[in-house]
């Protein structure tokens, strides 16, 4: 019998082509699929996409300020710094107009700005907006708005503040990021190095670097064996340890965080011991908290549990019959882990070793409360900009440079060993 | 086969217990020649593989010595052992390629690289897979990685081969074409196999020797044929092959024969004497089911009826489920070579040779 083989679309029983006759069929499935995700793409949407877009817009927004001033920077455009010392009268006229009618609020907030550009541009200022509104309810008219300016005060002959302008006057800014490593403009909008006294960002980054590549060594040199031993012990006695694992989750950060202030302080639990065993004299107390020391060992214990369940959870499937045989092939104890054993457990040490330090990186609480004044980490930064200075736009350039440092290491960890082996239980 | 010849391992009182209170094994005493297949077989919980762990330096004995080529293994580790072993479920490492899989036992000798390659080569062209060196365990069928497993235990050229369940995770076609394989390859190179199981067919199939576990005892030591045909007991008549049993009181001894009354008045029947020593002895009497013949009465003083309950098709033949003398579980099994008109319910008559009957312990 001759089979017809045709290259035509399929078609059911009934004549409908196959492809649209399934689609049908399963619109009711992918509808009720797409309704049962729906709410936690919404609260995903709410919650963590528009945070974090809103993040990343604050980090390059300049617009506040060019909503402040807008005619003073339409005219400092023209202002050509080659030919003349200082901007054109126009510049000076928009200004005085701007600050005489512009909202305080607003100016306010602007001024801080400028600030982050030049410091004493706030100062100034607010001077000048004192004069300036003097001048306006005598309803003077000034011949020379440039004269005027300078003889409220001299600064306004002084071509760099002026210069400073430069980097507001557009709506978008890469200042913040350049401030967060250490770095801001010069008078011709070269980037370049900050004061001395002024770069810490740097210097915090790497420390928030070490600490966190630190970290992860120590808890994997710490976790590897509890999780061996939580994955091989019988039932009855791995649950116990579980909990003593898990008892961490149980208890507060801040009391965990505290508890071990009180642990390694100089006159805390650990120096009296070593004291009462006269390890060391009264005098030579160990300095192990306040510093980087203090949050080495705080975050170690408090990150423990994310590299311990990733691990046992890879252990724990790990047939006990591999060491068996290995040994069994002819290799010794020491050569059958080398080579069976810890091979088989690389997704659990790379997925915990990738959790511990994404959120060793970005860890906040302990570094501030037992990091003293040299075991601060950018996390600290992050929230003192956040709640003090209130200069927001270089927390979200810090948390934006964060977020790109995870990225990048989620792509090398993709790259080297490949997302789909890690396991988290 | 090989009962002459020295042996060469050997378990010496060998007891087991894991705990202080039970033991697993006891008083095991068991000779295995150089080139012999011998089979440990009973029910789980029944020592066997406790047993092959001590063998292979897993288990240490709580009392005993094994020798192996008259050397003893104890203080031995297993990596020294020199004792290939296939693993219930393979035991193939994941992370490396079925050729690495080879190469691990020899490049932890220190074989040198081109050796390597030629054994490894070898070994996977003797289980028919030469070409799937490069692929993982995991992209094998179940049988594929069996015989990677077997591959692996004998590419090192070990003094013995022990085998856990090899075949338990596969399908019954595939089950019992590794069966053959896995006797061939032993037939090939002559290595000494120690098998484990608790499939009796698999032990039939396989094995020069079986050594029947119950209970951390060996129950009998034997080839096959006489496992089947002579077991000594009732533990081995019932676990080796289908087995009627009918009980019964020893009422007349006869050098090698016996009499036996059946228990409820059922009649005597003329046994061989195999675990009963004197007269008023309880028995177990054990007949296999093709050894009943029905509507034939030739035979000497065993004949008996029985009631059909049951009429089960088979194709080659036709299992019926007899209940003769009290024992309703009673089975025969007639060749279908379609002169059988019984029904259910039928009276049959049925007969056997009293060597085929053995008076066993109950």
């Amino acid at each position: 019998m001759e089979v017809p083989i045709s290259t035509a679309e399929l078609l059911t029983t009934d004549g409908i082509p196959l492809k649209q006759s399934l689609r049908k069929a399963e619109r009711r499935n992918k509808l009720r699929a797409f309704l049962l995700v729906f709410p936690l793409l919404l609260f995903i949407f709410v919650t963590f996409v528009m945070p974090i877009g809103d993040m990343l817009l604050r980090s390059v927004d300049d617009s506040q300020i060019n909503s402040v001033f807008p005619n003073t920077f339409d005219e400092y455009k023209n202002w050509d710094k080659g030919a003349d010392e200082l901007p054109p009268e126009e510049v000076y006229k928009s200004l005085f107009f701007e600050l005489a009618n512009g909202d305080k609020r607003q100016i306010g907030k602007a001024l801080t700005r400028m600030n982050y550009a030049k410091s004493g541009w706030k100062s100034l200022i607010k001077k000048t907006t004192r004069e300036i509104k003097k001048i306006v309810k005598k309803g003077e008219e000034p011949v020379s708005y440039k004269d005027t300016f300078i003889k409220i005060n001299k600064f306004w002959g002084d071509p760099t503040y002026w210069y400073s302008f430069n980097q507001m006057v557009n709506d978008r800014s890469s200042i913040y990021y350049w401030n967060a490593l250490d770095r801001t403009f010069n008078e011709d909008g070269d980037v370049v190095l900050q004061d001395e006294k002024r770069r810490m960002y740097i210097k915090t980054w790497l420390r928030t670097f070490k600490v966190s590549v630190y970290v992860t060594i120590f808890c994997l040199i710490l976790g590897f064996p509890v999780a061996h031993l939580l994955a091989n012990l019988p039932l009855r006695y791995s649950n116990l340890l579980m909990i003593f694992v898990l008892l961490p989750f149980w208890t507060s950060l801040l009391v965990r965080t505290t508890a071990w202030i009180v642990m390694l302080q100089q006159n805390g639990v650990i120096n009296g011991i070593l004291v009462w065993l006269g390890v060391i004299s009264d005098d030579g107390r160990i300095q192990m908290v306040y510093n980087e020391v203090g949050t080495l060992i705080a975050m170690t214990q408090i990150l423990l549990p994310f590299m311990i369940l990733p691990l046992y959870s890879v252990m724990r499937v790990i047939p006990k019959s591999h060491m068996r045989a290995a040994q069994n092939l002819g290799a010794k104890p020491v050569t059958a882990f080398l080579r069976v054993y810890l091979p088989q457990t690389i997704p659990g040490i790379s997925a915990g070793g990738l959790l511990v330090f994404v959120l060793a990186i970005g860890y906040f609480i302990t570094p501030e409360l037992v990091g003293g004044k040299d075991g601060k980490l950018i996390g600290s930064w992050i929230a003192y900009h956040l709640k003090t200075t209130l200069n927001w736009g270089l927390c979200a350039a810090l948390g934006a440079i964060l977020l790109g440092i995870m990225l990048i290491f989620y792509w090398l960890y993709n790259k080297i060993v490949g997302i789909d082996n890690i396991k988290l239980g | 086969m090989n009962d002459t010849s020295q042996s060469f391992v050997k378990f010496e009182k060998i007891d087991k217990s894991y705990d202080g209170e039970v033991l697993v094994v006891k008083n095991l005493n068991l000779d295995i020649a150089k080139g012999e297949f011998v089979t440990m077989l009973g029910p789980s919980g029944s020592g066997k593989t406790t047993t092959l762990m001590m063998l292979a330096g897993f288990e240490t004995p709580t009392n005993g010595e094994i020798f192996l080529d008259t050397k003893p293994i104890s203080k031995i580790p297993p990596y020294e052992r020199e004792i290939g072993m296939v693993f219930q479920n393979y035991a193939l490492f994941p992370h490396m390629t079925v050729a690495e899989n080879l190469s691990f036992p020899l490049e932890v000798r220190k074989i040198s690289k081109p050796d390597i390659k030629e054994k490894v080569q070898k070994a996977l062209d003797m289980v028919e897979l030469g070409n799937f060196g490069t692929r993982f365990p995991a992209q094998l069928s179940g049988g594929q990685q069996q015989r990677v497993a077997l591959a692996r235990a004998l590419v090192f050229e070990p003094r013995l081969v022990l085998m856990d369940e090899p075949l338990g995770a596969l399908d019954k076609n595939l089950r019992e074409q590794m069966q053959y394989e896995i006797k061939h390859i032993h037939d090939r190179i002559g290595i000494t196999v120690v098998y484990v199981t608790h499939d009796q067919s698999e032990a039939l199939t396989m094995s020069n020797r079986i050594a029947v576990f119950n209970d951390g005892v060996v129950e009998q030591l034997s080839t096959p044929d006489i496992l089947y045909e002579k077991p000594e007991n009732s533990f081995v008549a019932k676990f080796i092959g289908e087995n009627n049993t009918l009980n019964g009181v020893v009422r007349e001894v006869n050098g090698s024969s016996c009499t036996v009354e059946l228990d409820g008045g059922f009649g005597m029947v003329k046994a061989l004497k195999i675990n009963v020593n004197e007269v008023g002895e309880k028995t177990q009497l054990s007949i296999r089911p093709e050894r009943v013949s029905i509507d034939n009465l030739t035979s000497d003083s065993n004949n008996f009826s029985g009631k059909i309950e049951e009429l089960i098709y088979l194709g080659d033949h036709i299992r019926a489920r007899l209940d003769v003398c009290g024992n309703n579980e009673f089975i025969v099994k007639v060749p279908n070579e379609g002169s059988f008109q019984h029904k259910e319910g039928d009276e049959l008559k049925l007969s056997w040779n009293s060597e085929d009957v053995r008076a066993l312990d109950l």
